[in-house]
């Protein structure tokens, strides 16, 4: 480590104002704190402080969301090999996976992080973590078969326009990754809906892929949600395979384990708030009750009873990841309870009464995003009208 | 009586704690008040560099309120006046002559004039803006707190030993000085007797122990009122001072810390020099000291030559970085790191004893977890909206939020806590004056 430090502290001097690659001073200091705990004590206020600091709170989110990145890379190598009809063992299924994603990946923190480096050199600030985070979500939210240059522009555009414009990190109203979505969802509609967007057939880096692309015609790759917009209700997956992940859909929302243990770990730690995420369950559990109550074969989704509701779709993903963003999400206690409930009545309303979207979760967040601070407004203003009314209250003794 | 029980807050479990009760004294080799302890008085000195002056006697007094005087806690030679940037005052500095001269007050005086004219009035805060109170206005009702609950504080009943019998000539004296009631806030166990105030017993964690924590489980404080705040000991020196007609400037200072020797009670005399009281206690190591006059949260940074600070009965020491350039720190799965959240692994070893260091672990950022500061504060506020609305300076919104009620002290622990590692006492600090500039 004393070789590493030395190494830091020579180059040094070419990223301070006046060297040569002063520049890059941020992605100097970014590295530099990367690599090393700043050493800067507190100057005023109190003298200790907590190890936990937003990279390490980031991080724990990365962590979390591991088990769905594993999930989706062996996800999209089974489907793979399902549609092409190729028997093929895990590790294979896993490593088409992996040279799948990895470019995804590669370009999502690529864009994502390069535009922060270039954000906090002009105005002068350290990196901020959110990207970290972000980078990770949007590959497993954006279909297997987006093209890359569609995912590096929506990417761009949602950094700059939905995070950067807004002040960075902390200040955004809208979910960066949602809105990457969002945006490939509104420009690109023909590539991220029907049945060959989740699916991948081609070859992934030169490995898989079938040179007769014959097996591919006979295959239908239309995710769960899709063949219930049809009417197609015979082809619907167990609730064991929907468990599981075994189904067509965006790599990271099909494995509800997968899901439940990152919920576990940011539930455990203490990063997301459990109020948003059970009552996004909720909500969702009570539209889809609502929904099944009263089910016609109009709307496909209302024959689907509660718990193939919850596991279908992005549901769960955007109920544990999505909606927990505290920087987008109510912020007050009481808040979140009702923002995270109407998320998930929104949702299945959006997916079961709305055959123009096959999915609703991811609207519904984006749409509960934009009435977070309305909501936040609401609860404290209980508190100001609690507090007005103490103050009248206890006026006349005051004055004997 | 009752018995208010407080979830939110943390005990900060610390290495260096005071074990037993014996006290050994110290004598003080020079003596200094610091103008910055009293937070709203702006000095004009009485004397000047070279006069003689006897304990309790007047040093300077303040610039609107000619009433509110601070007083030599010492009889000697007045040494220095230490001043800084654009002449201002930053310590009084006293050679004692140790003949223990004091000044003899005439209790027959009005309680007002005597607080006024002893210094005891100095030691007293006002919420709203946490200041020392303005001589013009009645206060509501006027909160004691018994106990402190921040990191290796000493119990203050323990502090008081005998004088705890003072208590209730003070209350007594208090009492006539509001319109309403004296709190006196106690823990469990340790209740005081005083037959003219309401005692109320706390529960829970730091901090339980700020008077203004009790006043917001009590009674808050409503725009338009004025509390009063102080702690027990003041109390049982206004007592004192009411029976025998002397000011007690002696104190017994807790010196703690994982950096000193052996944590012991001291007994000295206030604004005592850091030097003096920890004689040759500092551990002997090559780490860097950082020495705190009060505790890990609130306390003074103070230099090795600086002087005990206002309460006067805490001095704490803890390395300024233990372990420097630590590799990639953020990614560290040791149980010694120490959070308060489950993100570290320090929850594995439970509420074992910590030795925490000065580093702030982290760079400052936008406030992004949310409810992190409404854990620290058992109060019925919406802190993160407060804090937001005194960064933005919107009076109408901090006012509706409730500014009144709080001090810098009762935002320490979310500080320590805080993510985005923003300085929140100095935020609440600026906004309490700023809102004082444009209210008075």
């Amino acid at each position: 480590m004393k070789a590493l430090r030395k190494f830091m502290d020579k180059l040094k001097p070419h990223f301070q104002e006046g060297g040569r690659l002063a520049k890059l001073q941020s992605v100097y200091d970014g590295m530099e704190t990367f690599l090393f705990t700043p050493n800067t004590t507190s100057r005023s206020g109190v003298h200790v402080h907590d190890s936990n600091d937003l990279k390490r709170s980031m991080i724990t989110v990365v962590v979390a969301l591991l088990p769905c990145l594993l999930m989706a890379m062996l996800n999209t190598g089974h489907q793979h090999f399902l549609a092409l009809g190729v028997e093929a063992g895990w590790g294979e299924k896993f490593l088409f996976g992996l040279l799948a994603m990895l470019p995804v990946i590669v370009v999502s923190y690529g864009v994502g992080l390069g535009i922060e480096f270039i954000g906090a050199q002009i105005h002068h600030k350290e990196i901020q973590e959110g990207f970290l985070v972000t980078g990770i979500l949007i590959p497993l939210i954006a279909p297997i078969n987006t093209p890359l240059w569609m995912t590096a522009v929506a990417t761009a555009f949602a950094v700059i326009f939905a995070k950067e414009v807004f002040g960075g990190t902390g200040m955004n109203i809208f979910n960066v990754a949602l809105v990457t979505r969002a945006f490939l969802f509104f420009a690109y509609p023909g590539e991220m809906s029907g049945d060959k967007a989740f699916i991948k057939v081609d070859s992934a880096l030169g490995y898989g892929g079938s040179m007769e692309q014959q097996a591919a015609d006979a295959f239908s790759g239309a995710t769960p949600l899709g063949h219930v917009v049809t009417g197609d209700m015979g082809n619907l997956p167990s609730l064991y395979d929907a468990f599981v992940g075994f189904i067509p859909g965006s790599p990271g929302e099909t494995s509800m384990i997968a899901i439940l243990i990152g919920a576990a770990i940011l539930l455990f730690t203490g990063v997301a708030s459990w109020r948003v995420m059970v009552s996004v369950f909720a909500g969702g559990a009570a539209m889809a009750a609502l929904a099944h109550g009263f089910s016609t074969p109009t709307y496909g989704a209302s024959l689907l009873d509660v718990p193939t509701q919850l596991c279908l779709g992005g549901f769960a993903f955007a109920a544990v990841f999505m909606a927990t963003d505290p920087v987008t999400g109510a912020r007050t206690r009481t808040g979140q309870y009702i923002y995270g409930f109407l998320i998930g009545v929104l949702a299945i309303l959006i997916r079961t009464y709305n055959s123009g979207y096959p999915e609703g979760a991811m609207l519904a967040v984006l749409l509960m995003n934009a009435f977070a601070p309305l909501i936040d407004y609401c609860v404290v203003q209980v508190n100001i009208r609690r507090r007005l009314r103490r103050s009248r209250a206890t006026k006349p003794e005051v004055q004997i | 009586m009752a018995l208010i029980k407080l979830k939110r807050g943390y005990d900060l479990n610390l290495k260096g704690k005071v074990e037993s009760n014996e006290v050994t004294e110290a004598r003080a080799r020079l003596v200094a008040v610091v103008p910055d302890d009293f937070h709203g008085v702006v000095p004009r000195m009485d004397k000047k560099a070279g006069d003689h002056v006897v304990a309790g006697e007047t040093l300077y007094h303040d610039k609107t309120h000619e009433q509110i005087k601070v007083t030599a806690p010492v009889s000697g030679t007045l040494k220095e006046v230490v001043r800084g940037e654009r002449r201002k005052i930053l310590a009084v500095v006293i050679e004692p002559d140790g003949n223990g001269d004091s000044r003899t007050f005439d209790t027959k005086n009005t309680i007002k004039e005597l607080l006024l004219e002893s210094g005891l009035w100095a030691m007293m805060r006002q919420r709203p803006y946490d200041v020392v109170p303005n001589p013009e206005a009645r206060p509501r009702d006027i909160f004691v707190t018994a106990f402190d609950s921040a990191p290796l504080a000493p119990s203050l009943v323990a502090l008081l030993g005998d004088d705890v019998k003072y208590v209730a000539r003070g209350v007594e004296a208090l009492k006539t000085l509001t319109l309403g009631d004296v709190y006196i806030g106690c823990r469990p166990g340790e209740t005081v007797e005083a037959p003219q105030a309401v005692v109320n017993t706390f529960a829970g964690p730091h901090p339980a122990g700020n008077a203004g924590v009790q006043a917001a489980n009590v009674k808050p404080v409503n725009k338009g009122d004025t509390v009063w705040t102080l702690d027990i000991v003041t109390v049982a020196r206004l007592g004192k001072l009411l029976a025998t007609g002397k000011l007690d400037c002696t104190t017994t200072v807790a010196v703690t810390g994982s950096e000193v020797k052996e944590p012991k009670l001291v007994r000295t005399v206030m604004g005592c020099a850091v030097g003096d009281l920890l004689a040759d206690n500092l551990a002997d190591n090559d780490k860097e000291k950082r020495i705190i006059s009060g505790n890990v949260l609130t306390g003074e940074h103070v230099a090795g030559d600086g002087f005990l600070r206002a309460p006067y009965r805490q001095l704490t020491v803890i390395p300024e970085v233990a372990k420097r350039d630590e590799f990639m720190g953020w990614a560290s799965l040791s149980p010694k790191k120490f959070s308060v959240h489950r993100t570290f692994m320090s929850w594995m070893c439970g509420k074992k004893e910590r030795e925490l260091d000065a580093k702030l672990n982290g760079g400052e950022r936008a406030i992004v977890m949310c409810g992190e500061y409404d854990r620290m504060l058992p109060m019925d506020i919406y802190s993160e909206f407060l804090i937001k609305a005194i960064i933005a300076f919107d009076i109408d919104k901090m006012e509706q939020l409730g500014i009144y009620e709080v001090a810098p002290e009762d935002f320490a622990l979310a500080e320590f806590a805080d993510t985005s590692k923003l300085e929140l006492q100095r935020i609440v600090r600026e906004g309490l004056d700023r809102m004082r500039a444009e209210m008075e």
